[in-house]
């Protein structure tokens, strides 16, 4: 075991958790917009596979990777305005929504995959990274970290303009507002269900972009299902981070790590079955929760539907 | 200071400020405000009284902009207005302190005056404390900006909503049950606080069910009564006719003229109960970590009540769970009738004749969602004859109902209706005939009078009563003293987790209990 830790084990670990953990990173930031805006939005797996079907599609037939990564966006958005209208503006139940439109985006991806691609399995050619001077030197973080894809930066960027929406618009505190006591905010002249809409649709534009992230520059391709529970790790992520992006960050990328052993050890030459390090990330997530789930703490008006002058 | 507030503004304006004219409010099977007028003139404390589902709060709404009235119109400086939300009313002049507290809970304060500006733009933190800081050395009252509101006690959170309504240039200030949640001290720092807001020029709207609040603090008062607008006294008349006269006036409308003797409950001389003690409580403790409960002794006689008197929040609940078996006891020995039971769980305490009338009646003393005829059976759920073998027997179920819902007069459309539909005091007799009824020992009540209207604390008192007439041994736990005194033998102080001192109910014992409270001979 004592060859296990190489510079090549090690880029590419460090490398697999970034490109695993940013479409984790993406949902989880996603899903903390909406929650701390007191929707608990179900539907990100769904917004995920379906930027992830959108984005592949866009940037197959434009040759663009970043009208891919719109696409993408643009996909999550629209699983994420049905969510807006039943459950934010009709007042259906949230979980039952975001788990119909999960499926439905399941069903739905798989069907057009079946008639588009399903004999030709097209592969996208490899997103072209940026090299960041100097950086990009640097042994195994080096590589692994500062000569990514553009959108990976981005997607970096997203969390310190996340956090500084939070602590210093009017927005982030409206956010807030929204999910701790929505009443005080329609009161204060406010409109809550717009909040919660825009909260809604930022999650599906950031969880479809990671969703893209996922077929354009990790697979390079689109299968069904190839989200496989990525949303719903996101949730956890979110529930973890207690409002804190950074913290969505960090917890990603640990997951991802998680999700990477896979390669990393198979590329170190370890015979550990498969099946048992694929485990691993499902594991890492049963052991936070374990360990901090008792202290996550959701806002209080989550999954309810505000009905103004209703006690 | 706000610029609404201009001096040049004569303070006896000949027109109010705001006016409803003959509105009407319809819920699905009730009228909430039956063609009620009202007028606000600036300068005046205006009391809204009213017992529960009088109609106030829907008042209040069609103000505060949650409602639109039916039919009848709302005048503000005369001309009519339509208030169709929150916003408009504010912009109107109108700000509303609702009795649930309308602050974000996890925002500092600053952050909530500043909510509700436009969207990206960064919340003036710096400029809204300076405006805050001027307003409150004008009313006099002293804020953090920059604390958490979550940290502050429900008086400053009210100060806090007081200041924000007249940052934002209310005129008119409406309190709705501000002072339900309050401590008497924090109630008669509201009354000044109000005393000096209407000084300022300000219209305040007091809305309570609270007869001395409304006398003390109110200028004008309304009296509203199942919907309809009953009477108004007007400042002159107030002053004119003195405190008795206005009590007895307003509780003539209040009541109708059936109840005009409302708290002269004539107190029997009951006979002083010395028979041996049928609940015995030594060195009772009990671990909890807000209010750690210990070296509690007490024994009460068949036929005794013995108040335990206190501020809320001294361990009160914490010793009654323990005494009921909802909690762990950490050391102690509890004896019923000369059996010791504290190994017992609540079932097993309940069979041998232990009651506890909870004090909280939705949470954990009823299923809200359940018939009034389950909810009367919740401790017995599965024990003969209303069920064998597992199996449910509803005409049991619905004879011991219709038995315990007449006996106790539960108004209700029915014994199959959800027990959440009821009021609060109907709950409370519904709760009151669960625990009272069956062979019983000894009983605990835990605030039993807490949130009720005037006729239905005048019942439960009864019931009190009675319960100790018939030779029950009971534990009467109040925050209200005047109710500890009206109906105790002995009346135990309890202090930070500890009983302080049980004095005998006599004509000293309201200061030695006063004292004990305030811990002078602690």
């Amino acid at each position: 075991m004592s060859g296990l830790f190489t510079e090549a084990f090690l880029t590419s670990l460090v490398l697999g958790a970034l490109t695993a953990g940013l479409p984790l990173m993406l949902a989880g930031l996603g899903e903390q917009i909406s929650e701390k805006a007191g929707v608990l939005n179900i539907g990100i797996e769904g917004m995920m596979l379906f930027g992830a079907y959108l984005g592949f599609v866009v940037a197959y037939y434009t040759g663009s990777v970043w009208l891919g990564f719109l696409g993408g966006g643009l996909g999550g958005v629209l699983v994420a305005a049905p969510m807006a209208l039943f459950c934010i503006r009709m007042g259906l139940s949230q979980i039952v929504i975001g788990i119909a439109l999960t499926l439905g985006a399941e069903g739905l991806t798989a069907l057009l995959h079946h008639f588009q691609f399903a004999q030709s399995y097209p592969r996208l050619p490899a997103v072209p990274t940026l090299a960041i001077p100097g950086l990009s030197a640097i042994p195994v973080i080096g590589p692994a970290l500062f000569d990514r894809p553009p959108i990976a930066y981005l997607a970096v960027l997203a969390v310190a303009v996340t956090a500084y929406v939070f602590r210093s618009t009017q927005f982030g505190l409206s956010l807030q507002a929204a999910g701790d006591k929505p009443a005080a905010l329609d009161a204060a002249g406010v409109d809550v269900a717009r909040v919660r809409t825009c909260a809604v649709l930022i999650t599906g534009f950031l969880a479809g972009i990671g969703g893209a992230f996922m077929s354009q520059v990790g697979a390079g391709i689109f299968v069904p299902f190839m989200t496989n529970g990525a949303g719903f790790i996101g949730i956890v992520l979110a529930m973890q981070a207690r409002g804190r992006p950074l913290w969505v960050l960090c917890g990603a990328l640990l997951f991802g790590a998680c999700l990477s052993a896979t390669t990393a050890l198979q590329v170190a030459g370890v015979s550990i079955p498969t099946d048992v390090i694929q485990m691993l990330p499902f594991a890492a997530v049963l052991m936070v929760l374990v360990l901090f789930g008792r202290r996550a703490s959701l806002p209080p008006a989550l999954g309810t539907h505000y009905v103004r002058g209703a006690r | 200071m706000t610029q609404t507030l201009s001096p040049s503004e004569p303070l006896a304006d000949a027109r109010p400020v705001v006016s409803l004219d003959h509105v009407t409010k319809r819920f699905p099977g009730v009228v909430a405000n039956d063609r009620v007028s009202f007028d606000l003139w600036p300068g005046e404390v205006h009391v809204l009284l009213g017992e529960n589902g009088a109609g106030k709060s829907t008042l209040v709404g069609m103000l505060s902009g949650l409602q639109l009235p039916d039919e009848g119109g709302v005048l503000v400086e005369g001309r009519e207005v339509r208030i169709a939300s929150p916003a408009r009313a504010l912009e109107l002049g109108i700000g509303t302190v609702f009795q649930h507290s309308m602050l974000v809970p996890s925002l500092s304060v600053v952050d909530n005056m500043a909510l509700g500006g436009s969207w990206w733009s960064r919340p003036d933190r710096d400029g809204v404390a300076r405006k805050m800081a001027a307003v409150c050395a004008d009313i006099g009252v002293t804020i953090d900006p920059h604390a958490k509101v979550g940290s502050l006690s429900l008086g400053e959170q009210q100060q806090v909503e007081i200041v924000r309504a007249l940052m934002r240039g209310s005129r008119v200030l409406i309190l709705d049950e501000a002072t339900a949640m309050l401590t008497p001290k924090g109630a008669d720092d509201l009354g000044a606080l109000m005393g000096r807001l209407v000084k300022l020029g300000i219209a305040v709207v007091f809305i309570t069910h609270k007869l001395n609040e409304a006398l003390a603090f109110g200028h004008r008062i309304t009296v509203l009564r199942l919907g309809r607008k009953v009477g108004e006294i007007a400042p002159e008349r107030l002053a004119a006719l003195g405190p008795a006269a206005a009590t007895a006036e307003i509780v003539r409308l209040m009541f109708g003229t059936g109840a005009t003797a409302t708290e002269a409950v004539a107190t029997t001389v009951r006979t002083r109960p010395n028979g041996a003690p049928v609940l015995e409580i030594e060195g009772l403790a009990v671990d909890d970590p807000s209010v750690p409960v210990a070296g509690i002794d007490l024994s009460v006689a068949p036929g005794e009540i013995v108040g335990l008197a206190g501020i809320d929040g001294n361990g009160q609940k914490q010793f009654a769970e323990a005494l009921a078996g909802q909690r762990r006891l950490a050391a102690g020995r509890i004896r019923l009738g000369g059996e010791t039971i504290e190994r017992l769980d609540v079932g097993g305490r309940r069979q041998r004749g232990l009651r506890y009338v909870t004090d909280d009646r939705l949470g954990e003393g009823t299923v809200g969602s359940f018939p009034i005829s389950l909810n009367l059976l919740l401790k017995q759920v599965g024990e003969a004859p209303f069920w064998r073998r597992g199996i449910e027997q509803p005409e049991a179920i619905a004879d011991h109902a219709r038995r315990l819902v007449s006996e106790f007069d539960v108004r209700t459309p029915g014994i199959e209706t959800a027990i959440g539909k009821l009021s609060g005091g109907n709950i409370q007799k519904a709760l009151l005939a669960r625990e009272l009824s069956g062979p019983t020992r000894a009983v605990i009540f835990a605030k039993p009078t807490y949130g009720l209207d005037v006729q239905n604390i005048r019942a439960t008192r009864q019931r009190i009563r009675e319960a100790a007439d018939r030779g029950l041994a009971v534990i009467l736990i109040s925050t209200d003293l005047e109710e500890v005194l009206e109906l105790s033998d002995r009346v135990a102080v309890m202090s930070r987790g500890h009983i302080v001192g049980v004095v005998d109910n006599d004509a000293g014992a309201r200061n030695r209990v006063g004292e004990l409270m305030s811990g002078v001979t602690a």
